[in-house]
């Protein structure tokens, strides 16, 4: 267990030093890194100064190293708009993208794996093909379409929630709704599948075979093995909180991360996009660890498989 | 008795192979080719230029005469943008589509012919490219190097590499294993050949429905930056593009919206019908 946890964990700083190179390289690769993020109005000696803080006239492979020193120590530049940290800029959004994303995590959870199991449970069901049905138009149909549908019909023809702004709990309904609806159509297409494999196991018609009522096969055969894959989907929707509402913020003007980030690129705001791209691929990093750590409590299998290697 | 069940025997493959196409099948096929026409004959199809503009006629109902979808805030007919994006649409996610298939495929053979760290390497690539939203890094890119069509459809290209690379390299692995790529290498064929000529016909096939399930997350992915107003630029038009600026008119003239919207869901059904159908067929073991 200890290894396994390990060997996550090393994987896990892996990936934040590739999401840190790529930003490196991209960022090297696209012009003078002073003045892209100092902006072309700064004068010489602040530029001056930003080169020599930087390290920019080292060899290169100082600079990468440079580079990963400063980003440890939370130095990730200033916005070229108002020049305030964008670190400030950034962590200042976070609340209000997760009055989004966290309810509709719930409404994700909530709604998307009982669907999955039942459906799972009564194959070939009305509830069944409704569930299979929504989860192909939870595919097909971008969230900004959804949205924007939304918008026409509960905001322009009848007028009951507003249609964009952050003034009250009202605003939040469509955008929470349009994320939620999404969500659990694809979280409900993978219970299902998941329950639907488990239950065409070996161990699944040994268990009924001896006698074992169907209830209890379901909740302490089928459920728990069905879990393992289903985690590893939430998971992912843990980890994308901060990023995954960039589109519907967009549509419905909502001050979050996601919209900082949309007006940060429409302005080449270097600084804010690179603290952004940060902190998604930290959240995606964190949440699938906490996924391994689950994995080993969820499959016991794991814990001395990787044990004994 | 025999003699029937033989007779049965015979007839049976070739009914399996070809059976009855289901409904939906044969019309998500329709509507891929109408989409295909649309997109190949775009001038001939189009009743006016996609940048026309026709004042006196500014946001049209559709069904009036001469613009029969409706015109835009500048006169401009619906219908004609709308052909004129789906050719744009269509034309990113194939070249999108067609880069990722191959650099996916070729960084799969490498790692399946030279193992050891260039294995290592090319998978803790496929694993990174698929825990990181790909949304995020392509706002990123886009960010640091500005915009334009070539920028837009390779970096539309890195979408999804990761799947064609993990799937060839495990195919490509097993497939060296066997006595067709191993009789060719004792001929001396050279790398390149084997693995070109000999191995990517025979897993050909799965590599085909991964594309036909990677191409409509292309077109979703595509239409939300642009709908954002960073992926195709005007004067160009594309599908998110134009429910982009369709959303302003959302109350006055919500038939701008509407129309690209529809060609969206409807082309990303379409082609996961068929994708779906062709998993079924071909692969029942890609899931």
């Amino acid at each position: 267990m200890l290894r396994f946890l390990a060997l996550r964990i090393g994987r896990a700083l892996l990936t934040i030093a590739l999401v840190v190179t790529f930003a490196f390289v991209v960022l090297r690769l696209s012009g003078d890194p002073a003045l892209l993020i100092m902006g072309p109005e700064a004068p010489p000696e602040v530029i001056a100064a930003f080169r020599k803080a930087w390290g920019l006239d080292d060899p290169i492979w100082m600079q990468y190293f440079d580079y990963f020193g400063a980003i440890a120590q939370g130095e990730l530049g200033r916005s070229m708009r108002d020049g305030r940290p964008a670190v400030e800029l950034v962590v200042e959004r976070i609340p209000a993208t997760l009055a989004l994303t966290l309810p509709a995590l719930l409404i994700k959870i909530g709604i998307g794996i009982p669907a999955g199991i039942y459906a799972a449970l009564h194959r070939g069901s009305m509830i069944d093909r409704a569930v299979m049905l929504a989860a192909v138009a939870g595919f097909t149909v971008p969230s900004f379409v959804l949205a924007l549908l939304l918008v026409l019909v509960f905001a322009v023809q009848l007028g009951w929630l507003p249609s964009g702004g952050q003034d009250s709990w009202r605003h939040a309904i469509l955008p929470i709704f349009t994320l939620g609806v999404g969500g659990a159509a694809v979280l409900a297409r993978f219970t299902r599948s998941a329950m639907l494999e488990i239950l065409g196991q070996h161990y699944i018609r040994t268990a009924s075979a001896k006698g074992v009522p169907w209830r209890a096969v379901v909740t302490n055969h089928a459920l728990p093995n069905a879990a393992i894959p289903t985690v590893t989907i939430v998971g992912f929707m843990v980890g994308s909180l901060i990023a995954g509402a960039v589109v519907v913020e967009s549509v419905f003007s909502w001050p979050g991360v996601g919209r900082l980030l949309v007006v940060a690129v429409a302005n080449r705001d270097l600084a804010v996009v690179q603290c952004i791209l940060l902190l998604v691929a930290l959240t995606m990093v964190t949440s699938n660890l906490i996924v391994d750590f689950l994995y080993g409590f969820l499959d016991p299998r794991l814990r001395t498989r990787t044990g004994s290697a | 008795m025999t003699e029937v069940v033989v007779a049965h025997r015979e007839a049976r493959p070739r009914k399996a192979f070809w059976p009855a196409l289901p409904v939906s099948v044969v019309v998500a096929l329709g509507w891929i080719a109408l989409m295909l026409l649309l997109a190949c004959f775009s001038e001939i199809i189009a009743p006016y230029g996609f940048t026309k503009l026709d004042l006196r006629n500014r946001l049209a109902p559709p069904g009036t005469v001469g613009h029969w979808l409706g015109t835009d805030e500048l006169g401009r007919d619906v219908l004609s943008r709308l052909v004129f994006s789906i050719r744009v649409s269509l034309l990113i996610a194939f070249g999108a589509t067609i880069i990722s298939a191959t650099v996916g495929t070729v960084l799969g053979f490498l790692a399946a012919h030279f193992r050891g760290w260039v294995e290592q390497i090319v998978l803790m690539l496929a694993d990174f490219q698929a825990s990181m939203p790909f949304l995020i890094l392509a706002l990123a890119v886009l960010a640091f190097f500005g915009n334009s069509l070539p920028l837009l459809v390779g970096l539309m290209g890195l979408f999804g590499w990761e799947r064609y690379a993990r799937i060839s390299r495990g195919l490509a692995i097993s497939a060296n294993a066997q006595g067709y790529a191993g009789a060719i290498r004792q001929l001396g064929a050279r790398p390149s050949r084997i693995y070109f000529r000999h191995i990517l016909p025979n897993i050909a096939s799965t590599l085909i429905v991964s594309m036909t399930l990677v191409f409509p997350e292309v077109i979703l992915l595509e239409s939300g930056l642009s709908f954002l107003g960073l992926g195709v630029q005007p004067p160009m038009t594309s599908l998110g593009n134009m429910v982009g600026y369709g959303r302003e008119y959302l109350t006055r003239a919500p038939w701008i919206m509407l129309c690209p919207a529809a060609a969206i869901v409807l082309t990303t059904l379409a082609i996961s019908v068929i994708g779906d159908w062709l998993r079924d067929r071909l692969d029942p073991t890609l899931k």
